[in-house]
This record gives structure tokens, C-alpha cells and sequence, in this order.
């Protein structure tokens, strides 16, 4: 007989990053821990603050430069999976809006909700949502720019005292 | 598959005890399954719920997600919580008689 390992009761999250599929992993990943009965905070930090401030979070957009996995998209245009995307395409006006409104339709048919109906999803189920005052410092940002979701600005030290017991994840 | 005693009936259950064929449900196995999982009573507003979501099941083959649940006002997102503490959807599925929700959302 093995020992049954022990489940995880709690996650705190990291988003550093700011472009639209940078913030959804963790959205996805808490918003899945409080369904399984977890504690979940997502800390919001650096670029990822875009996430959380009233005039960006409905804007934020697909990288289509740097990312040698672009060809996994191609799927969503009917073509193969194989055929890449060289990033200089990417770079093209335009071409990171329509990437954007591409996802954000396949999204929508998954039944995946927008960046700021996610939050607020997320917090109705328990979630904490943490907003890093280092970066908001930083991009000379007040807690009126944030969204209502946010239940708190915290230091570092900070994050660590909540995340007490929890599995720390940088996504 | 194994067999659970549940309201006094033989009942065929997967390994994590949700029911195999949703139709032999009642309200009375809820009310057993409900037991087990720390939810006592279940009240009205809980198999007003489960019902919708069976409802739902027996349409479209899958039980409608915790948003959808939300965006057509049948249950919001906070009650959902405070009705099934621990794990909403996976426990009003395994109350209501349906399989474990395959969704991630």
C-alpha cells in the first residue's frame, strides 16, 4: 500500500506579464483551485498589473512577435499545425489585433470569459486578487485605477504572509 | 463499477461515487449523496440547482458550467459557493445523479 500523497489545499499565483495569454493561464489555474476547493489568490505584478487596471483590462492582446509556437495557432485559420509563423509577420500592423480578436472568439466559444468578467468570476468564488505596490509605484498607479476585485495592494513580504502554506506558482 | 447502498436502493457508481446512469436518480439519493458530502439538509434551493443542471444535462449531454449557471440567473456565482462549500460544481453533479463535470471552467 502507498501512502496517499496530501492534496494541495491552497495556490498562490504570480502574474508578471501582461499580454492576453500571460494572465489567463493563472486565471484559469485559480479560478480551477476554488472549483476544487482550494484557498487561491492571484498576485498581480509588473506588466501582468494590466490585467487589473480599469482602462487596459478589456484591451489586452496576443503577442504575435517572439513566439516560436505560433504555428500552434494556425489550427484557428484552418491550417496545419505545422506551418510557422515567422515573427517578422507578426510584426505587421494589425496583425496582433487580429490574433487577439481570433482568440477571443475561440475563447468565447469554450465558454472562457473576458479578462474582467474572469476576475470578478473568480473572486464571487472566494478567490483573492492582489495587486504588487512595487509595480504600481512603478507605472505611477492608485488603487482607483484598479478594479473592484482587487482586495488588496500588498508589498512582498506581504504576499508571502498570505501565501502562508500555500504552493507558491509563477506562471 | 461497483454497487452503493444509497436511500435504501443498490445503486451503480463509478470509483468516486458519481452515479453511472443518471436516470435512476431521485430525490432521495440526492438527499443520501448530499450526506456524504457534509451537505445536510439539502434544502430546495439546492435541488432547485441540480435540477436545472439535470435539466440542462438531459438536453445537451453535459451539465452547464458555473458561468453559465450565473449568466442565465439561476444561480449566482457566490450562492453556488456557499451552497456546495468545497467544490460547487463536482458536488452538485455528483448530488444530482450526473458524471463528474469534464470542464475546466
Amino acid at each position: 500500500m502507498s501512502e496517499q500523497p496530501e492534496p494541495i489545499k491552497k495556490v498562490s499565483l504570480i502574474v508578471s506579464k501582461g499580454s492576453l495569454v500571460d494572465v489567463y493561464p493563472a486565471l484559469v489555474m485559480g479560478n480551477g483551485a476554488r472549483m476544487e476547493g482550494m484557498e487561491a489568490s492571484i498576485f498581480f505584478t509588473f506588466f501582468g498589473l494590466g490585467a487589473l487596471i480599469k482602462k487596459t483590462q478589456n484591451s489586452l492582446k496576443v503577442s504575435t512577435v517572439g513566439n516560436p509556437a505560433m504555428n500552434m495557432a494556425m489550427p484557428m485559420l484552418k491550417m496545419p499545425i505545422t506551418m510557422p509563423f515567422p515573427t517578422l509577420l507578426g510584426a505587421i500592423p494589425g496583425v496582433s489585433n487580429f490574433a487577439t480578436w481570433m482568440m477571443k472568439n475561440e475563447m468565447e466559444n469554450l465558454d472562457i470569459p473576458t479578462v474582467p468578467e474572469f476576475l470578478e468570476m473568480f473572486t464571487d468564488a472566494g478567490g483573492e486578487v492582489f495587486a504588487c505596490k512595487l509595480a504600481m509605484d512603478m507605472f505611477k498607479l492608485t488603487r482607483e485605477d484598479l478594479c473592484d476585485q482587487v482586495s488588496s495592494v500588498l508589498t512582498v513580504g506581504e504576499f508571502y504572509e498570505k501565501s502562508a502554506g500555500a504552493s507558491i506558482i509563477f506562471t | 463499477m461497483t454497487t452503493k447502498d444509497l436511500a435504501g436502493a443498490s445503486i451503480e457508481v463509478d470509483g468516486e461515487g458519481y452515479l453511472v446512469d443518471h436516470k435512476v436518480w431521485n430525490r432521495d439519493i440526492a438527499t443520501a449523496i448530499a450526506k456524504e458530502e457534509g451537505i445536510d439538509p439539502l434544502t430546495d434551493r439546492h435541488l432547485e440547482v441540480i435540477e436545472f443542471m439535470r435539466k440542462e444535462f438531459d438536453e445537451k449531454g453535459a451539465a452547464p458550467s458555473i458561468r453559465r449557471l450565473n449568466k442565465l440567473n439561476v444561480v449566482p456565482t457566490k450562492e453556488l459557493y456557499s451552497l456546495f462549500p468545497g467544490g460547487p460544481a463536482k458536488k452538485a453533479a455528483k448530488i444530482g445523479g450526473l458524471g463528474k463535470p469534464q470542464g475546466c471552467i
